[in-house]
């Protein structure tokens, strides 16, 4: 640790507790941060592409997750290192700013810093290559427009999306199925889609999953699954036509948030205070009754009594409802949400054509189903699967293929996949990087270079010749000036992604770009690391 | 500068070839340790658990043996889930299923040794899935039609399936009885109607089915025993005081008078109560909380049957089958359903009174009583005679069977064979080892038994080759038989779960190429 003297000869205290603090300064500290960022990225680099491989988590429960999803996986790793932390970031905004993508923009971070590594060695300031970067992804992210395609689709003709799903799902162990997948996603997508202010709202989208089944039993349902049952056993389990009163109050005597305290000392009192107790409980439901509700859907819990004369007065009614089912069951029936039994009136009732209550299995496991909704811009899509981890594999999966419809409704342009995108934007960050005067030229072509490492992991991943089969790629590219051509993952035997049918949304990519170059530089500008020591 | 570790502390990681290896280890592992249960001959394991009290399960139900074992290992945890999942799903065949994806790993794992990408053996593992689960499709048997033939392949399957765990000295007579209860549920998989009742003592041949309904509980003195034409309230309601839900309402006295004066109020209240409850114009009241001394006297005076503290699910099952309505007020009389049953009188099995519901509205409910030698023996007969309704009650839904004793592992392996015959690539390496791993299971089943597993598999697969052949291997003789002889019958949906459920766990483990464990969460040490 570098000390300060003042002019007596004596340190000179400048951090608290210095001594206790190691610190790293200079090219050292570039050079760990580097090396920790390449150890997240050669993480993930296996789980890239239709052939990668999944990771197996385990929490600090002993849970286990088993996946390839980038996020989930540097989420769920316990990472204790800053600058892996900042990679974790930079995945998790991905997730959160497209929802696709969240392997690749690792692994080009992990290209780029490890293409650092080497020109820092040569003696290249690290601003000079951080902003050689940023020439390049804007060179790179500009090129994308010019190769991007527009995409057309409209409601009656959704197999161009239906393909763009499938193409997410492929890298996942949900591929058996990815056909029937694409087509839920898409269509729960589109039916809660604003397509005229090209909006989607995933939140409208509710993702439900039971173990058991088939994976290719999973449903796309027009209307809300709750997991719960009727209240009392004996209520029907069937309602047609109902109107729902959705309620946040409970059947319970009110319980006044004011500290206060009912005295009894008479015979009387006692009995006076009996009396009013059951004319609650049946002005309560009598008033759900008035209004003519045939459901009551309710946030809290019931006292017995109200249960009985719920069912007594054939008021068919759901508790414990949590407060996002509820509010997705608002929007879907178009009820209103009621917090006091006084404001509940005929207009503020949820309609929906069929409520029903449906068992799984062995076990006494029901759901309930709310169908044909008034409004019906609130879908489920339910998933069963062999075990819990292929449904939580499968969630994420839908998550994604969800993300990416929601993109390209909002967005149409593609670029084509199989890393053909990135080779074309590599050839032309080269091309670009001998207009260039300057030291900036090097860490252009560097960029460049990295581009080409996605490609490259997809070989790689697929059992083919990386060097052999991204050289050929390339070539061909630049021989027929065609920027289709990508790397042949699933041995099809044809190089153009536009036949294979394997694209990805435009601004994923150049989200993608962008993110993983300006956490690189985020990177490359810390000279100096200090951290409390071990104790 | 070396890498700083990005870990936390105690977080571990391992890759590649060992992190393959640490699953395949593990999966293994839990596969072999649930092997020796498989089949006809299995036996049985102890399981002793840490808690307090150190009780003893024996059992030989796959999914009961996997619960109770504390695992570390990831992918041994995928196999117990899928075994879980098995056993809510369709019931039966715990085992099999964690067999199966064990030596599919254990196929996997020589094929990785060859070099050969996992990915490869998925996709191979995949073809042969779908080719295994065509090959049963075609050859599925299907009675629906025939009531008389229907009924006879459910008690096939009721003792195939029983014949593998304690019960299967009697299993004809369980069998039997499990058919009759599922027969009543008339295709309801409700399996909460069938209530199962334990009582020790007695040997298992003593059980018995009956069309009634059973409560365990005790009738409270000097109130009548026996009631014919019974009118039932079924009520979940507080009998001793009757609490005031108002929130902070207390009672405060000046004296000792008032106390008195609130306390008959009370008593009153109680009184009044009562009185409508009796108003109903029952004669048995079934109450889910305590009744207290005083209504119940008051019950006892009017010549009411007054049952209290029956569980929850007792009152649901009791509802369900006599007719009536769970109630909780009792201000409208006519407005509440009350059940009805023909008969109620206190029965006597070992040394305990139970309360016996005989002619009940619906009949769709019973009650198996069990009896047996010692907890243990009961708790097992239970575990298996689930097992039996599970599966019967999904027939009843999906009636296409199969055979047993190993013939559908041979059917599936043969038509695997021919797929990896006309396959070309790496993949038919894959294929060739689903169909070694499903050879496995006869194997198994054989050498369990004591008997030479490699003589009689092969002599299996020379009779298979022959068409329309239905060979599988005789336990109890120790040969080669006929399974449509010997009535040893499988349910397609359990086959077809396990196939589909042994193949997506192998997936799911084959994929993995690295293992992250997080620091196990701190817990404060209990002294």
């Amino acid at each position: 640790m570098a000390l300060a003297f003042d002019e007596f000869g004596r340190p000179f205290i400048i951090l608290k507790e210095q001594e206790q603090k190691s610190r790293l300064r200079g090219l050292d500290a570039q050079k760990t941060n580097i090396s920790a960022g390449k150890a997240v990225a050669r993480i993930l680099r296996t789980s890239l592409g239709p052939k990668g491989m999944d990771k197996m988590l385990q929490s600090p429960d002993g849970d286990v997750t088993i996946t390839n999803d980038g996020a989930t996986i540097l989420e769920q790793m316990d990472v204790d290192n800053q600058i892996a932390k900042l990679m974790v970031e930079l995945s998790r905004s991905q997730d959160y700013e497209i929802g696709d993508g969240t392997t690749g923009v690792v692994v080009l971070a992990g290209a780029l810093l490890e293409k650092a590594e080497r020109l820092l060695e040569r003696g290249i300031h690290p601003i000079r290559i951080a902003e050689g970067y940023e020439m390049a992804s804007r060179i790179a992210v500009e090129h994308l427009e010019g190769v991007a395609n527009k995409f057309e689709f409209d409601e009656t003709n959704l197999e161009p999306l239906i393909q763009t799903c499938m193409t997410t799902l492929s890298s996942k162990i949900v591929n058996r199925c990815k056909r029937s997948l694409a087509e839920i996603a898409v269509k729960a997508v589109l039916a809660v889609a604003d397509l005229e202010r090209k909006d989607v709202n995933l939140d409208l989208i509710k993702v439900e999953g039971k173990v058991g089944g088939k994976l290719e039993d999973t449903e796309l349902i027009y209307g809300i699954v709750v997991e719960k049952d009727m209240s009392h056993p004996q209520m029907p389990k069937q309602i047609e036509d109902a109107k729902i009163a959705i309620l946040t109050c409970p059947f319970e005597p009110p319980k006044p948030k004011t500290k206060h305290k009912v005295d009894i000392d008479t015979v009387e009192k006692f009995q006076t205070l009996r009396l009013q107790e059951q004319k609650y409980f049946d002005d309560m439901v009598q008033k759900c009754k008035d209004v003519g509700a045939t459901l009551v859907i309710c946030q809290w819990g019931f006292d017995d009594e109200a249960n009985h004369l719920l069912m007594n007065r054939n008021l068919p009614a759901v508790r414990w409802v949590g407060g996002v089912e509820l509010e997705l069951i608002a929007i879907a029936t178009g009820g209103r949400i009621v917090p006091r039994f006084q404001e509940l009136s005929t207009e503020k009732l949820g309609k929906a054509g069929l409520v029903r209550e449906k068992a799984f299995g062995t076990t006494k496991d029901r759901m309930l189903y709310i169908e044909h909704c008034a409004n019906s811009r609130a879908v489920t899509i339910f998933i069963r699967g062999g075990n819990k981890m292929i449904i939580e594999e499968t969630k994420r999966s839908l998550h994604d293929a969800l993300c990416v419809t929601r993109n390209l409704i909002r967005n149409k342009s593609i670029v084509y996949g199989g890393g053909s995108a990135e080779i074309a934007c590599s050839i032309a960050v080269e091309a670009a990087a001998d207009r260039y005067p300057g030291v900036e030229q090097y860490a252009i072509r560097a960029f460049g270079d990295a581009l080409e490492s996605i490609p490259m992991a997809l070989a790689e991943n697929s059992g083919l010749q990386p060097i052999e089969t991204l050289s050929a790629v390339k070539a061909q590219q630049i021989k027929d000036n065609n920027p289709h051509f990508g790397i042949d993952c699933n041995d099809v035997g044809t190089n153009d992604m536009r036949e294979q049918n394997v694209f990805e949304t435009l601004i994923g990519k150049q989200q993608q770009m962008l993110l993983a170059t300006q956490v690189v530089k985020m990177i490359l500008k810390i000279d100096d690391v200090i951290s409390p020591s071990d104790y | 500068m070396a890498i700083d570790r990005i870990f936390k502390d105690e977080a571990s990681e391992e890759k590649g070839e060992r992190a393959r290896m640490a699953s395949f280890v593990g999966a293994m592992a839990i596969a072999d340790l649930v092997k020796t249960t498989l089949g006809p001959k299995g036996m049985d394991k102890i399981l002793q658990s840490t808690g307090r009290g150190r009780e003893v399960t024996v059992t030989n139900d796959g999914a009961t043996i996997l619960k109770s074992l504390h695992i570390d290992n990831p992918a041994a945890k995928v196999l117990v889930d899928i075994s879980k999942v098995q056993d809510d799903e369709v019931g039966d065949g715990t085992t099999s299923v964690v067999v199966l994806a064990g030596e599919l790993l254990r196929e996997a794992e020589k094929l990785v040794a060859t070099k050969i990408h996992p990915m490869t053996i998925i996709s191979g593992f995949r073809m042969a899935a779908e080719c295994a689960r065509n090959a049963l499709l075609q050859k599925v048997a299907d009675n629906k039609e025939d009531a008389e033939k229907f009924r006879s392949d459910l008690m096939n399957i009721a003792m195939t399936t029983l014949s593998s765990k304690i019960l299967s000295q009697d299993k004809e007579h369980f069998a039997k009885l499990a058919v009759d209860a599922v027969m009543r549920l008339k295709g309801s998989t409700n399996l909460e109607s069938i209530q199962i009742i334990k009582k020790p003592g007695g040997s298992l041949m003593d059980s018995f089915l009956d069309e009634g309904f059973i409560l365990d509980k005790k009738i409270g003195i000097g109130q009548p025993k026996r009631i014919e034409n019974a009118k039932i309230l079924v009520a979940n309601t507080a009998m001793d005081t009757d609490k005031v839900k108002i929130y902070g309402a207390r009672v405060r006295v000046d004296s000792m008078a008032r106390v008195a004066q609130i306390e008959t109020a009370e008593k009153e209240k109680m009184r009044e109560k009562v009185q409508k409850i009796i108003g109903h114009g029952i004669n048995c009241f079934v109450n889910r909380q305590l009744i207290y001394n005083f209504p119940e006297e008051l019950f006892a005076d009017a010549g009411i049957l007054a049952i209290e503290h029956a569980d929850f699910d007792g009152i649901e099952r009791l509802a369900l089958v006599t007719g009536g309505e769970i109630a909780s007020t009792f201000d409208n009389p006519e407005s509440v359903k009350l059940g009805h049953c023909d008969l109620i009188e206190e029965i006597m099995i070992g040394e305990d009174k139970l309360i016996h519901f005989s002619g009940v509205a619906m009949g769709q409910a019973c009650t198996i009583v069990l009896r047996g030698a010692s907890h243990h023996v009961l708790d097992e007969a239970e575990r298996s005679l689930h097992d039996a309704l599970c599966v019967l009650s999904q027939t009843v839904n999906d009636s296409r069977i199969l055979l047993g004793g190993g013939w559908p592992e041979m059917v599936m392996a043969k038509e695997v064979d021919e797929l990896a015959k006309r396959t070309p690539g790496k993949k038919s390496l894959a294929i060739e080892a689903f169909s070694r791993a499903l050879l496995a299971i006869p194997t198994i089943i054989a050498d369990n038994a004591g008997l030479d597993s490699a003589e009689l598999v092969s002599q299996l697969r020379a009779e298979h080759q022959k068409e329309r052949c239905t060979a599988g291997i005789d336990v109890i003789s120790g040969s080669v038989g006929d399974m449509a002889e010997r009535g040893i019958c499988e349910a397609f949906k359990v086959k077809q779960a396990v196939l589909l459920s042994a193949t997506e766990a192998a997936e799911m483990i084959l994929r993995v190429d690295e293992i992250i464990t997080c620091a196990p969460r701190r817990r404060e040490d209990r002294m």
